[in-house]
């Protein structure tokens, strides 16, 4: 009876999932969501705002800057966790600790 | 690993690895490439070097210490720079408005903020990466 019943709901989930992947744009099509008035803003200003001949560096670091610090600060986050696990047993003082 | 022809070859590589992770480093808003990539590629050769000579003397050349020291670092100066724009009168990470110096068009260092931005991320990335692989790898 659970049987048939996960099979039933997972079935259920494949025929949403994949109606809802034949809805979705065709790639690289010019009608997607995603090509606006802010792609346009980008390509039209960014020399003028930045300076940059690069569109990609001036979007990242300038346009979408908070954003780019929020991703070192996800790589800070996770070397101090990694380190704050590892570290822990490398160091002399704990592990006397641990063996007493 | 204690091979002779290993450390040779990585000794003459490595260089030239470095000297190119720099290039897409500095170009970073010339032409492809940036602070992520190019950090990789500088990391991908310290963590060579450790390969091939082994982890003390790798930590001879890069210090646990300095490799946390120079990871900190690089996340301040990006908001150091941040902090600037409101200092001069304008938002936060603000480029122009902050009144960096702009430049001329494609030259080296011009477009205000983002080589300072991308040297930040670089050296974050590359020290991320050596300090992870160090920590990964130290035997006691």
């Amino acid at each position: 009876m659970k049987k048939i019943l996960a099979i039933v709901v997972l079935s259920g989930l494949l025929i949403l999932l994949l109606s809802s992947i034949l809805e979705m744009p065709v790639l690289g099509s010019i009608e997607n969501p995603s090509y606006n008035e802010t792609t346009q803003y980008y390509l039209d200003h960014a020399i003028e705002d930045t300076n940059a001949p690069n569109v990609i560096a001036s979007i990242i670091t300038d346009y979408r800057g908070f954003d780019t610090m929020g991703e070192t600060v996800v790589l800070f986050t996770a070397i101090a966790a990694a380190v704050s696990v590892l570290r822990a047993f490398h160091d002399d003082s704990n592990k006397k600790k641990v063996e007493e | 690993m204690d091979d002779l022809i290993v450390k040779i070859i990585t000794r003459t590589i490595i260089p030239f690895i470095q000297v190119y992770g720099i290039f897409v480093i500095m170009h970073g808003h010339i032409s492809p490439g940036g602070g992520f990539s190019g950090g990789a590629i500088l990391g991908a050769s310290l963590i060579l070097y450790t390969l091939a000579y082994g982890y003390k003397d790798a930590a001879k050349k890069m210090p646990h210490k300095v490799s946390v020291m120079v990871e900190s670092g690089a996340i301040l100066w990006f908001m150091a720079i941040g902090l600037v724009g409101i200092i001069m009168g304008g938002n936060f990470l603000s480029n122009k408005a902050a009144g960096f110096y702009m430049g001329n068009l494609s030259m080296l260092f011009n477009a205000g903020l983002i080589p300072l931005v991308t040297l930040g991320i670089g050296i974050k990335v590359a020290s991320t990466m050596v300090t992870l692989f160090h920590t990964i790898i130290e035997e006691d």
